[in-house]
């Protein structure tokens, strides 16, 4: 079959016709979608919660992306998603600018994640406080190689402490630093800045000198886990989803949805299931701890 | 007169007279898009930093202090030196890895090898331009940096040597094809006149070949330091991403390039964050403008030149 060129044009048109015209049907009626982006720390939960709740509600449809809790928390003070996924709280200034858009942002804690301090198996250290963590990571501070701690980390020649750290938008980066520096002190320069909690743990995986933080989820069988105190006397505290869940374990952060305005329609339906026991089974199972005590699936 | 036409019919603005027009007016704007994007491009990213630099931004702080703290929530700060000393380093030590790599790969294809052996040279070459960044990356972190930590046996491998070393293969391909072009442009009659003198091959090609093509070589080392400036992806992965003045190859740094990447995504539009970004971009902008501006002027000498 051989079209002249104005055939060829008046099927191109007829072609963009239906597209367009089925790219705004979605919009109108049957199917509603759901924009969720945000937290890479909640992007696996997220996507299972999505996955699952296709087949609760097979007429709502929720899109999934991650990138980071600020990218989330852009997304939804320029109105482009209907919920942000975060692993920090909205900052004060976040909240102004949204307000300045029109979107007053409104907080679902949906479960808590253990922050894991990660260790390259070959290091015998296994517990650290809060205040040796702060001189590794903070301005200042004086731990500069593992020496100090009078130990020796085999294939680790120079001692040198390498810290793992995450891109300076991430909630990660935020809350740690909330949590181990306090509000004023800033982070120590010359850290590995990696850009995904799993990268995170590769690294400190295949470098023996490594020290390096994330969700406890993005544990590998392949590094160790530092237990953390408060201070010297203990208790140390071996980061799980038990000890995230009873708040006994010091850096457990809440993970927050963010919604437009108080949710409506197929928004709240969404985020009432995700509260339910069925929602909080399914972050239970990927290693974080639910809001409250759930009940497993029989 | 029965076979000429008359001129009304000639105008009459029929379909091919449209089709015509229609054909004129494209090939028009593609000619001149190319100048137009560049002007947006310059005009939308100016736009977004311009009032940054002029109300906020410490120019002494920017180019003089390596303190890139910008989500600060008491006090952000905007050094810029560490990641400008960074992307420098980086690309200065990609340029010794490609150059003397491209230079050699081109003088082999374009005066030594003949027949089969110069084709396939050529289509591997150009094989190598097509692998994306993002594979060269991941070849830096995942084999480079065991690789670079079991053979110097330092703390991580994610580094300027690391980086470098992929940079430099990243912008050989393309160094080796310009190269080989500005040796191809030599005339042979300049060969054969110094063949003729009694020179030896390397003679010729040291003495003759070289010099005659130098304007066209230094426009490839120039675009390939361009190349450098502006690769992201690849540097992003395997120079540690660290904001840090290094002392040695071994130490962990940041780029300009990779620093927008990492950060814009997550940053709210409109906040000093945003804008600063921006800014780098500026400069990135500004940067790349020139050294391109610099290759162009140079090939421009050839032509005059001859």
């Amino acid at each position: 079959m051989s079209l002249s060129p104005r055939g060829t044009l008046v099927c191109t048109l007829v072609l963009c016709a239906i597209t367009v015209a089925s790219c705004s049907r979605r919009d109108s009626a049957s199917r509603a979608v759901i924009q969720n982006k945000g937290s890479d720390t909640l992007v696996n939960v997220a996507q299972a919660w999505a996955e699952t709740y296709k087949t609760v509600n097979p007429d709502v449809a929720i899109a999934v992306s991650g990138g980071g809790s600020g990218t989330g928390i852009s997304a939804l003070i320029n109105g482009t998603v209907d919920l942000a996924n975060a692993s920090r709280r909205m900052k004060d200034k976040e909240i102004a600018l949204a307000r300045k858009n029109g979107v007053e942002p409104k907080e679902f804690i949906v479960g808590y994640d253990a922050l894991a301090v990660f260790l390259h198996p070959n290091n015998p250290i296994d517990k650290f406080t809060i205040a040796q963590l702060a001189d590794i990571y903070g301005e200042n501070g004086g731990f500069e190689s593992w020496k100090q701690f009078q130990i020796t980390v085999p294939g680790c020649d120079s001692a040198e402490i390498v810290r793992v750290s995450r891109q300076n938008n991430s909630g990660t980066y935020a809350y740690f630093k909330k949590a181990i520096l306090g509000k004023e002190r800033e982070y120590k320069l010359g850290s590995r800045d990696l850009h995904g909690s799993k990268d995170v743990v590769d690294l400190v995986e295949h470098t023996p000198c490594a020290i390096g933080y994330s969700g406890l989820a993005y544990k590998t069988p392949k590094v160790k886990v530092a237990a953390i105190g408060m201070s010297d006397d203990g208790p140390f505290i071996t980061p799980s989803v038990a000890t995230a869940a009873d708040r006994s374990y010091p850096i457990a952060r809440p993970l927050i949805m963010y919604t437009r305005g108080e949710p409506k329609g197929a928004v709240k339906a969404y985020l009432d299931w995700i509260l339910s026991d069925e929602g909080q089974r399914i972050i239970q199972e990927k290693g974080y701890a639910p809001v409250r005590a759930v009940a497993p699936k029989q | 007169m029965p076979g000429s036409r008359p001129h009304a019919e000639i105008d009459r603005r029929n379909a091919d007279w449209y089709v015509d027009k229609l054909v004129q007016v494209t090939v028009f704007v593609s000619g001149v898009s190319a100048i137009l994007f560049i002007i947006g491009i310059f005009v939308f990213v100016t736009i977004e930093g311009v009032g940054f630099i002029a109300n906020t931004l410490d120019f002494g702080e920017f180019f003089g202090s390596p303190a890139w703290r910008p989500t600060s929530e008491t006090k952000p700060t905007y050094g810029a030196l560490a990641l400008i000393v960074g992307t420098a380093s980086v690309t200065g030590l990609a340029m010794l890895v490609a150059v003397p790599f491209s230079l050699g790969a081109a003088i082999f294809i374009g005066e030594f090898a003949t027949g089969k052996v110069r084709e396939t040279l050529k289509v591997l070459v150009e094989l190598l331009a097509a692998i994306p960044s993002v594979v060269w990356g991941f070849i830096g972190l995942s084999i480079m940096n065991p690789l670079i930590i079991d053979v110097f046996n330092v703390p991580v491998g994610l580094s300027i040597l690391n980086s470098g070393i992929i940079l430099g293969l990243m912008a050989a391909p393309i160094m080796t094809t310009i190269a080989e072009d500005a040796l191809k442009a030599v005339p042979d009659t300049y060969r054969e006149a110094a063949e003729a003198m009694g020179a030896t091959r390397w003679q010729v090609i040291f003495r003759v070949v070289l010099p005659a093509a130098k304007n066209g070589l230094v426009a490839a080392v120039l675009l390939g330091v361009g190349r450098g400036f502006g690769e992201t992806m690849a540097v992003l992965m395997a120079s540690g991403h660290s904001v840090n003045l290094p002392t040695s190859v071994f130490d962990s740094v940041r780029a300009l390039t990779a620093t927008i990447a990492a950060e814009l995504g997550e940053t709210a539009q409109g906040s000093d964050h945003y804008a600063a970004l921006f800014t780098l971009g500026i400069f990135l902008f500004a940067i790349t403008f020139l050294i391109n501006l610099a290759a162009d002027v140079v090939v421009r000498g050839i032509r005059k030149g001859k």
